[in-house]
């Protein structure tokens, strides 16, 4: 089956491509992106005033599954990331059982091909049960398809421990993604520690839990030689620490979340305990280096964090409600917004830190439309302005703290191996099947 | 005006002529409680809960006398630590007081923001009585009321609060409340006992407890809020008293005299003196009798038939 | 309580509606010969200033209420205790309305109890001022008597009270309001009739 996208702006930043040009597909692949491509017997979609690029990679997601499926699981987190215009997400281990065994990666991989919305690759544990003292075995669990190492939720406390996992990297090629935070300083604590927390009376988390971990992995990264990557950047002094490792020649690389640099502490006012996640929403000078960050390339990649919890489970005080958010509906609007709208990055950029950035640090295939390229193909409308109502939420969760916002930019279409993961209702008129000449209210087959 | 808000879950979104308004309804409520029979029918028919998740013998019992001053139906609703931890969950404890058809809630709980998240789910009007180390406004009201009686107005006032600042709701209402009438707050405590960016809320830090008071009009006194420190905060109580207690000699050292407030339970010997508590004991139990008096002129003020938002 | 409170214009008036004085019934003149008298009859009805408390209901019940105070101090060489009536707690719509009113201190000096207290108010109406003021009194011990004097009695009562002492007897329709103007807040002492009319 052929595929031409036609007319639209073609942003690849694999081949640095930036132009009008059309896209065709053949049999899920990339054939070719050429201006006035044409082609026999193709569904033809028109993508005039669209932006065509790879399908946005997630390098960091709470899927849930096992163990806690009343909150999201396998199937509602690839429909909301085909929705958020994303083909590719790497799942956290900090399921129930923790995946930190052959058996439970290659179910996660089952699981993600059955449910066939999106690449689902499984990260795996630093340590076994997730409890900081063990490593599992990485190379079995590389072999059962992980795609590199975390105990996300919670930090590799022993530093030891985690400049055995560095060093072990080096064997395994795959990056070692640390949740990095001091505990001892931010245990207690539910927002970030400052101006608001001291007027609301709520515990503190400060920032130096977070630079003070930073900072020793980055020298743990840098004596071992190992990969490391930082998870969701949230303090300027971390982007700080992150950018001179870069400059020393350290291995490390990092991302942020959008909700680190669209939102502050002085969200938490409200008390909504949608605006509680770990690291916290800090003050504005971290959103602005975080932003800096991402722009100079200190922060290679956007990721989400997307953590769906139960909405029972946040409908309580702030204090007793889980940390976490969901992301990938959010992702790019909140990108474009505030990255490329707000004149840091320019549309290329920002899409290479949603494709390629990721795709390289987790070492897979995705992010490029680059002939030959299996067909993960997103189109969005960077002006289609939409609110987020709970109705547009397909995760199994509603646990965001932009449900109703205003958001600009918007996934129309999103393509897996050349089927439709996503199609919203204004692509309809856009598509039209081969042997009828008119543009059909139709849709590209599933 | 107090009117326009549906509950009162803080000084902090209080403006100036609200509080003033409240202080100046409380005055006529002080003299309520000279009477032979200390009862006004203001709010009969009306029924208030007051649902405490913290024991709290003080504040309870001056709701309660407040609520029944004014001829309301009162039920006193204690939520142990044990039937939260059977599963009810705030919203279940919510819902069935809501199915009560109260018209107020007087809530005490040791989470910040809950009285936020009850307003939320509830329709009955609902006052903070203290939210974890957010806020507790009605003590703030006492103390402003006390201070009004003591020197004639807020405005222009230097006052001292004096202890463990980031574990107290006490410390938080007082900083804004006394900010928004205009006085000059100085938070003096040990380091270890004072929040992050304190500066931005409007008041001084400060860690000499002499340099602090030399120029001050009042010291509201508060103890060490133990229940909350995970973590010692100070190497030991004799070091805290003798830095940061409030003791005779320290008041003797100052030219001019000083009001001492405490918002009680007081720990002598520790935050306060024995002879400085038996010396200001009048100005504390003035406190106590006004907190009934604020305590009615809220509940008054926000008895009216609608709720706005 | 003063007549032109906004509780006293009926729910269903029109939004735009000015009060227009329609005529003038009682001079200072007037005024200070109706006190006068109110206060002699005081005197003669209970038999003498003692045991006499007279209290004005706020805001200006206590007005009229002070100028008889002085009178029968200028009769009987006595300064018979004034007390001051905040009846706001005791309203019988305070369940009803949205914005609860302005609460202002009652001020009694001395106690009520086996004395004779005399209200006084500015204007009888509903009747409704009076009870809220009965109650309150009662509150603040058992009195002998409680009686009522007003200057001027518009009728349309509401309740079963009638006035003991009343400067002046004036018929009205319900569409009207009589204001009590005393010098000390108005300017000059006077009494006028107003009347609602539709603003164009």
């Amino acid at each position: 089956m052929k595929i031409l996208i036609q007319g639209g702006r073609v942003i690849d930043p694999a081949t640095e491509h930036d132009g009008i040009a059309n896209v065709l597909i053949e049999d899920g692949t990339i054939v070719a992106v050429e201006p006035g491509l044409t082609a026999e017997d193709a569904h033809v979609v028109d993508a005039t005033g669209l932006v065509v690029a790879p399908g946005l990679v997630d390098m960091h997601v709470h899927f849930r599954e096992p163990g806690f499926e009343y909150k999201e699981d396998i199937g509602s987190g690839a429909r909301a990331a085909a929705r958020g215009g994303f083909t590719a997400v790497a799942c956290m281990p900090n399921t129930n059982p923790v995946l930190d065994n052959e058996g439970l990666v290659s179910l996660v991989v089952r699981r993600g091909k059955e449910v066939a919305l999106c690449r689902v690759h499984p990260i795996a544990a630093i340590t076994k049960s997730q409890s900081g003292n063990e490593l599992t075995e990485m190379m079995i669990l590389k072999e059962a398809g992980a795609v590199g190492f975390s105990d996300d939720g919670v930090p590799v406390e022993s530093a030891r421990v985690m400049r055995r996992a560095l060093e072990y990297s080096r064997l395994t090629g795959l990056s070692i993604i640390s949740h990095s935070e001091e505990r001892t300083l931010s245990a207690g604590g539910h927002m970030h520690e400052g101006a608001v927390s001291t007027r609301l009376g709520i515990p503190g988390i400060p920032s130096a839990s977070e630079d003070v971990a930073v900072a020793r992995d980055v020298r743990l990264a840098e004596i071992t030689g190992g990969r490391l990557h930082i998870c969701h950047v949230s303090s300027a002094r971390s982007v700080d620490v992150i950018r001179e490792g870069k400059q020393r020649g350290v291995s490390v690389t990092a991302e942020a979340t959008p909700h680190h640099f669209t939102l502050t502490h002085e969200a938490v006012m409200s008390f909504d305990s949608n605006t509680k996640m770990n690291p916290p929403l800090r003050a504005e000078e971290d959103r602005r280096a975080v932003i800096a960050g991402l722009a100079d390339g200190t922060l290679d990649a956007i990721a989400t964090d997307h953590a769906p919890h139960a909405d029972r489970e946040k409908l309580v005080e702030f204090d007793h409600a889980p940390f976490g958010i969901l992301g990938l509906q959010t992702a790019l609007p909140l990108s474009l917004e505030m990255l490329v709208e707000g004149g840091h990055l320019d549309l290329p950029s920002m899409i290479e830190r949603l494709t390629l950035g990721p795709a390289r640090i987790l070492g897979i295939e995705s992010g490029t439309l680059r002939p030959g390229a299996a067909a993960d193909v997103v189109l969005f409308d960077p002006d289609a302005e939409w609110t987020l109502d709970p109705s547009e939420i397909v995760s199994k969760s509603h646990n965001t703290p932009f449900l109703g916002r205003r958001l600009k930019g918007r996934a129309l279409l999103t393509l897996l191996e050349g089927k439709a993961t996503w199609e919203d209702d204004a692509m309809r008129s856009r598509i039209t099947i081969p042997g009828n000449r008119n543009p059909g209210r139709t849709a590209l087959p599933a | 005006m107090m009117a326009d808000h549906k509950s009162l879950l803080g000084i902090s979104e209080l403006e100036p002529e609200e509080i003033l308004e409240i202080l100046d309804t409380a005055e006529p409520f002080k003299e309520v409680q000279a009477r032979s029979i200390k009862k006004v029918p203001a709010l009969r028919g009306q029924t208030v809960v007051n649902l405490f998740f913290e024991n709290s013998t003080r504040t309870r019992s001056s709701f309660e006398i407040a609520e029944k001053r004014l001829s309301a139906d009162v039920l006193n609703f204690s939520v142990s630590t044990s039937s939260v931890a059977k599963g009810e969950s705030l919203r279940d404890t919510a819902q069935n007081i809501e199915a009560m058809n109260a018209d107020m809630i007087v809530m005490r709980h040791g989470s910040a923001g809950s009285c936020h998240f009850l307003d939320r789910h509830v329709r009955a009007r609902v006052i903070n009585a203290g939210d974890g180390q957010h806020e507790h406004p009605t003590q703030a009201l006492l103390d402003a009321s006390t201070l009004r009686e003591k020197l004639g107005k807020i405005e222009g006032l230097k006052v001292v609060i004096l202890g463990d600042i980031d574990h107290s709701r006490v410390a938080r209402s007082n900083m804004f409340l006394l900010t928004k009438l205009g006085a000059q707050v100085t938070v003096c405590g040990p380091p270890t006992m004072l929040p992050a960016e304190l500066e931005k809320l409007g008041v001084r830090a400060s860690t000499d407890v002499r340099k602090s008071l030399r120029d001050a009009d009042a010291v509201n006194v508060l103890r060490i809020q133990f229940e909350r420190q995970h973590e010692p905060l100070i190497p030991s109580i004799r070091e805290y008293a003798r830095y940061f207690g409030i003791t005779q000699d320290k008041l003797d050292e100052l030219p001019n005299g000083m009001v001492v407030l405490h918002p009680g339970p007081m720990n002598r010997g520790t935050e306060i003196g024995h002879d400085v508590a038996e010396k200001h004991a009048g100005t504390i139990l003035r406190q106590v009798s006004n907190g009934v008096a604020v305590r009615m002129a809220v509940l008054y003020l926000m008895s009216g038939a609608e709720v706005q938002n | 309580m003063t007549e032109t409170t906004p509780k006293t214009i009926p729910a269903d008036a029109p939004a735009m509606r000015s009060l227009v004085e329609k005529a003038r019934i009682m001079s200072a003149d007037d005024m200070r010969r109706a006190i006068s008298r109110l206060s002699h009859e005081i005197i003669e009805r209970i038999g003498g200033p003692e045991d006499v408390i007279i209290c004005g209901i706020r805001t200006r019940g206590q007005f009229l209420a002070e100028r008889i105070v002085k009178k029968i101090k200028e009769i009987e060489d006595v300064r018979v205790p004034l007390g001051i009536l905040d009846i706001t707690l005791y309203r019988d719509d305070l369940q009803t309305v949205a914005k609860q009113p302005v609460v202002r201190s009652t001020e009694i000096p001395v106690s009520i109890v086996d004395k004779h207290v005399v209200l006084v108010d500015d204007v009888l109406y509903t009747g409704r001022t009076i009870r809220a003021a009965m109650d309150e009194v009662i509150d603040f011990g058992r009195p002998k008597t409680i009686q009522l004097a007003v200057l001027v009695d518009r009728g349309h009562r509401e309740f079963p009270i009638r006035a003991d002492y009343v400067g002046k007897n004036v018929p009205t329709s319900q569409n009207e309001v009589v204001k009590v103007q005393f010098a000390e807040v108005d300017g000059a002492d006077s009494v006028v009739v107003l009347e609602f009319e539709e603003e164009s």
